[in-house]
């Protein structure tokens, strides 16, 4: 421990550093930070530092509003997109109470109780997401929508190209923080982008997709572009997800994967999709935290173009509208069997939604739960009757909806804890009163005239 | 600083007590199976073989020693005058040598020198293989000069790699030297970071640490692949 925090003294004086940002997250998943100069990071390092968390989304508390920030020294790395002066460095903390027992509000102390779990159980838990984004032209006048790169111009080539070369080095940055990407334009929505990430386990990941949303959206702010994770910033068009790879290791060995199978999936595999697929709507909340996450998670009319956002309680091997997918594999490479959970979106909390979707698959494994019948190909063809003779469920409609399911989740408010249940409850109670208040255009379109 | 090896043993005593007097940690073999058996987990910091007594066993331990995937250096040989007509021939099997009686001021000096020039030893604490070079004392890696902006665990794991060149480990290896105890996440967390570190040293040098399959990592060239 002692020689963690060597390194980082004696690198932020051989580097030259002049500002240490402290760096959490608060509950609905936004980044927080706080800049430290050299000379009090030793004992930030050693004692933590306090701050008023009071002002801090999730946080605040009845009594007590102090809290301490105490870095965690494994997280700390140089920010090398921040350019020009001095170089920057971050640490990301954990939040404690001042008397040094961890703090309920923390979204990485949620995400490694559950992660304490899966160990128990005997698994640790890697997971990978590809995270989807959109590149757009600055706001113009507020209310307005926004204005993709790559649309209604003559110049659909130049505007791809300044896209495209802002993806490039934005990964090529990402690289250099030691952030290894597999990536991909998307082709289906104008100017939407995709990053996919190289698994790591679950804490580092979540670590690193605070940090790959703050790289994305501040390369692309530098070059006057607006880079964009809500879940689904335009109309007719497809949102974007945050599709997660997901496997458990039992030590060395992959606890998914099974030679006899016919997908290589074990049974730990099957009854982890199955507790996935069983407590889907009473995670969905967290997955999908904002009223526009439930704009993404639509079928499109049978008229418009197909949207291929999950909303059906199924798994399959290959059919893409299923919530959870198991990515076929090739023989023989056993540690790349996996399962992709497909509806959580990019805006939500990673320690969160990694936790309860964990949570969701371990119950399935410790519950041994049955893994129901594999998806046919059109579920989204087929009518509500087909759906109920087959027992498909779908995730909730609307914020409003998931909140109800989670509320009666003995399963969330377990791996979310009383402090971060309630006060998300009530903070998303909120959001969706100050929408369902709001008129919107839809409305007055639709109605104005006509009624 | 690991021991140094030490050939026969009981060594002469003019040899046991120049190491006294250097202080330097040492543990005498009789055999090439004593000098595997008896290696320390990092590897012996080097070697003093007196030829004086057995010469063909000394000769053989030193062959066997200079053969291994990374030769073993650094290695004075003692041996008495007429023998150095037996130096022919076998410059490859030692650093430097001394000749019997030495003085062991002379010993001492020759070790620190041999120690100075290989890197290693007491004082120096740069740990270099080509274009990359760590300061075990800054913490700092820097690849053709470039500084790496290394996490620290990446550190940890670049440093015991760079510091055992041309070794085969496995990931459990890794796991229990580098991380100890305090792992969260498996074996699987061996990969992770030499993924991290290999982006971090850039495409040109992500080869520097390979891919041996079925077993683990290597970093740098096996003296035997090239």
């Amino acid at each position: 421990m002692d020689s963690q925090k060597d390194y980082v003294l004696r690198t932020v004086e051989e580097r030259g550093i002049r500002f240490v940002q402290l760096w959490f997250t608060d509950v609905l998943g936004i980044p927080k930070a706080f800049n430290i100069t050299p000379a009090e990071l030793e004992n930030a390092l050693d004692e933590g530092m306090t701050f008023d968390g009071s002002a801090i989304d999730g946080f605040s508390r009845v009594q007590e509003s102090d809290v301490l920030a105490v870095p965690d020294p494994k997280t700390f790395q140089l920010l090398p997109y921040l350019t020009g002066g001095a170089p920057v460095a971050r640490v990301v903390c954990d939040i404690l109470n001042l008397d040094g027992t961890p703090f309920e509000g923390d979204p990485r102390y949620v995400l490694r109780r559950a992660l304490d779990q899966a160990r128990d159980q005997g698994f640790s838990f890697y997971v990978a997401p590809e995270l989807e984004y959109f590149y757009f032209e600055p706001p113009g006048a507020p209310g307005q929508p926004p204005h993709p790169l790559d649309e209604g111009s003559y110049f659909e080539l130049m505007g791809n190209d300044r896209a495209t070369a802002l993806r490039r080095e934005t990964v090529l940055m990402l690289e250099e923080m030691g952030i290894p990407v597999e990536y991909s334009q998307h082709e289906d929505a104008p100017s939407q982008h995709e990053i996919d990430l190289r698994y790591t386990d679950a804490m580092t990941m979540a670590d690193t997709v605070m940090l790959v949303r703050v790289v994305v959206k501040e390369m692309a702010a530098r070059s006057g572009i607006l880079a964009t994770f809500m879940p689904k910033p335009l109309s007719g068009v497809q949102g974007s997800g945050m599709h997660t790879h997901m496997s458990l290791f039992d030590g060395d060995t992959n606890a998914f994967y099974d030679d006899s199978d016919e997908y290589h999936l074990s049974e730990v595999a099957r009854q982890f999709i199955a507790g996935v697929l069983h407590h889907a709507r009473e995670i969905t909340a967290i997955t999908n935290q904002w009223v526009n996450s439930y704009k993404r998670l639509i079928v499109s009319q049978e008229d418009q173009p197909l949207i291929e956002a999950p909303v059906y309680l199924s798994w399959a091997q290959n059919n893409r509208s299923a919530l959870v997918r198991v990515p076929p594999t090739k023989k023989g490479k056993r540690d790349s069997t996996r399962i992709e959970y497909r509806s959580p979106d990019p805006s939500t909390n990673p320690y969160l939604a990694w936790a309860v979707v964990l949570a969701a698959g371990l119950a399935g494994v410790k519950g041994h739960y049955q893994l129901p019948k594999e998806a046919s190909a059109n579920i989204y063809r087929m009518s509500a009757q087909e759906r109920l003779a087959e027992g498909i469920n779908a995730l909730p409609a609307s914020l409003a909806e998931a909140l109800d399911v989670m509320e009666g989740s003995e399963l969330v408010a377990g791996a979310l804890g009383e402090h971060v249940f309630e006060w998300f409850l009530r903070n998303k109670r909120a959001e969706w009163a100050a929408y369902k208040a709001e008129v919107t255009p839809f409305e007055v379109r639709r109605y104005l005239e006509a009624l | 600083m690991e021991p140094l090896l030490v050939f026969p043993g009981p060594p002469p005593a003019a040899v046991g007590h120049a190491l006294a007097m250097a202080s330097y940690t040492w543990k005498s073999v009789t055999s090439l199976a004593d000098a595997e058996q008896y290696e320390p987990e990092d590897g012996w910091s080097g070697g003093v073989v007196c030829a004086d007594d057995q010469p063909d066993a000394a000769f053989a331990l030193c062959r066997a020693l200079r053969k291994r995937d990374v030769p073993f250096a650094p290695l004075l040989l003692v041996l008495s005058p007429q023998q150095l007509g037996a130096l022919e021939l076998r410059e490859d099997l030692f650093d430097d040598f001394c000749a019997t009686p030495c003085d062991p001021r002379e010993l001492e000096a020759r070790l620190a020198h041999l120690f100075w020039r290989t890197g290693r030893g007491l004082r120096p604490e740069l740990v270099e293989y080509g274009p990359l070079v760590l300061n075990l004392e800054t913490y700092q890696a820097s690849v053709a000069g470039r500084p790496l902006s290394l996490t620290f665990m990446e550190y940890e794991l670049l440093k015991f790699l760079a510091t055992h060149p041309g070794k085969v480990f496995t990931r459990e290896t890794l796991l229990s030297r580098v991380w100890g105890y305090e792992y969260y996440g498996g074996a699987r967390t061996v990969d992770v970071h030499i993924r991290r570190l290999r982006a971090k040293l850039g495409e040109e040098q992500a080869n520097l640490i390979s891919t041996v399959r079925s077993v683990g990592y290597r970093f740098g060239q096996s003296r035997w692949a090239l």
